[in-house]
């Protein structure tokens, strides 16, 4: 059934009771032509674009918990696309023009609001990465602005600018802003399933079956299953799944936690960014600040934080605005992320034929996850990267062509 | 968070530590031998194990020497901790 003002004002007639599931929970057939391992944002979206853009049959998405469940439900939903290197650019800001025809796309509001983003800097050192940054942009096409202090201060009044974290500028990126993690699993697991998408859930991956260096099908624990290709989209669990199909991957497994406050009154209408002291916060529709911390500096699959880190975040944001100091924080929670060693994704082949790869977002692919989507499917579709998917390909690792936005953006991504 | 115990200081607080990864890789004895795929297999590729973990940790904010520990890397709990040039032990619970 399709989302319209008049389907609503038709099922409110009958007290809205009677809309159909947005997705349903169909039983694992036993053999499918692709299988996306992964039902967080990037699979799901994996699997849309590959029925839509490609029109391939017989597709399936297996999650081991429930949909949306894992980072595409842990993240602080920025979204933005001012990276530094030209790759990056590319990849990111494919991902935001995607995002902005999103919810007609789909047909389900995603809640994009590019309400714009700030990048503060709070040395000399910081305006030079900013600038560097944003004619770096400028460069790509990518809308970007270098503030000054009195910019910052006459958008955000109640920032405080002469604390021990001083402002001296910022770079503002206006398409950046936020959307509903939540419904982008849903709107693309609803759009997928319409296309004839098997979405199952509760089906964990226990091994992947290969015969002469070609993957033939998964072991789940809701049985085997034979697949022509398959797609690996598993983010924290990136490692373990490679490790089953006998190879490596440049990664690694780090938690990294978020919170936020108690609902308050509309007060922040932006997001704010500061690489130097890590804090990341916007306001959610629902009032609620949301806080994202910094990652922890051990490998982990313990999906919580450590109380440091969270110590690491709140510091910061009391300095920077007082006015957040008696607010309440309501809910904090963990991700594992998979953290590649110059901080860019990795998709594309692996060493296994017809087994393909997208991982290594780190702390920063809820941003990416239409444009992920759209490259990994046209790489398993075709069975070559795509033209922007290719620099991130696992060779970069041998090759020494990393797209290092390590050392570019710092910590924040 | 948890509580690491450094084999020359005894148990201290995780805070005053850092950890630096993966223990047990061995440089290649002779780089200029290696190719270009075993010497990226040494800089960046990491088993990053769901289960028992062995890395370095330095004692930041204490004796700043290094040493290993065996972690578990869903419940986080140390199995134990040895110096710095001691064989991988096999293993507890490994």
């Amino acid at each position: 059934m399709k989302y319209s003002l008049l389907n609503l004002v038709r099922n409110a007639f009958s007290y809205h009771e009677n809309w159909q599931e947005a997705w349903t929970n169909p039983g694992l057939k036993k053999e499918y032509d692709i299988i996306i391992v992964g039902g967080g944002g990037h699979g799901l979206g994996t699997a849309y674009y590959l029925a839509k853009q490609f029109g391939l049959k017989n597709i399936a998405v297996l999650e081991k918990g429930w949909i949306g469940g894992g980072n595409t439900g842990r993240n602080t939903t920025i979204i933005r696309s001012n990276y530094l290197w030209d790759e990056s650019a590319a990849l990111y800001n494919h991902a935001v023009n995607l995002w902005e025809g999103l919810s007609s796309e789909l047909n389900y509001n995603v809640m994009f609001s590019q309400r714009g983003l700030f990048h503060l800097a709070h040395t000399v050192h910081d305006m030079q990465e900013i600038t560097r940054r944003g004619y770096s942009n400028h460069l790509n096409g990518i809308d970007a602005e270098i503030l000054n202090k009195e910019d910052v201060l006459k958008k955000i009044p109640f920032i405080n600018g002469d604390g021990r974290y001083p402002i001296m500028g910022a770079l503002l990126q206006r398409r950046g802003g936020t959307a509903r993690h939540d419904a982008v699993a849903w709107g693309y697991a609803r759009a997928a399933e319409n296309l004839g998408v098997d979405i199952i859930q509760n089906c964990e991956v226990t091994g992947i079956n290969i015969t002469k260096g070609i993957v033939t099908g998964l072991e789940t624990t809701r049985g085997s299953v034979k697949a022509k290709k398959v797609g690996l989209v598993p983010a924290g669990h990136s490692s373990v799944l490679a490790n089953m199909a006998g190879f490596q991957l440049p990664i690694n497994s780090v938690p990294l936690q978020a919170l936020v406050s108690e609902p308050i009154k509309p007060v922040l209408d932006c997001v704010i960014m500061s690489n130097a002291v890590h804090v990341y916060v916007s306001q959610s529709d629902k009032g609620e600040l949301v806080v994202g911390a910094g990652s922890d500096a051990y490998n982990s699959y313990s999906q919580r934080g450590s109380f440091d880190m969270i110590e690491h975040i709140m510091g910061p944001l009391v300095e920077l605005f007082p006015i957040f100091s008696r607010l309440k924080m309501l809910r904090q929670w963990g991700g594992i992320v998979d953290v590649t060693p110059d901080r860019s994704p990795i998709i594309g082949k692996t060493p296994i034929e017809n087994l393909f790869i997208n991982c290594g977002w780190g702390t920063g692919g809820f941003k990416a996850t239409p444009g992920s989507a759209h490259v990994f499917a046209e790489t398993v579709a075709t069975g070559e990267p795509s033209k922007i998917a290719a620099p991130f390909s696992i060779d970069r690792h041998y090759s020494g062509a990393l797209v290092d936005e390590a050392a570019a953006a710092a910590v924040a991504h | 968070m948890f509580v690491i115990k450094c084999p020359y200081c005894g148990e201290r607080d995780q805070t005053e530590f850092s950890c630096h990864g993966e223990s047990h890789i061995a440089r290649p004895e002779n780089p200029n031998e290696v190719g270009d795929v075993e010497w990226g297999k040494y800089l960046f590729f990491r088993s990053n194990p769901k289960g028992m973990h062995y890395e370095r940790w330095t004692h930041d904010h204490g004796c700043r020497r290094w040493f290993n520990v065996q972690r578990h890397t869903v419940t986080d709990k140390i199995m134990q901790t040895y110096k710095m040039g001691q064989p991988k032990p096999k293993g507890i619970n490994d």
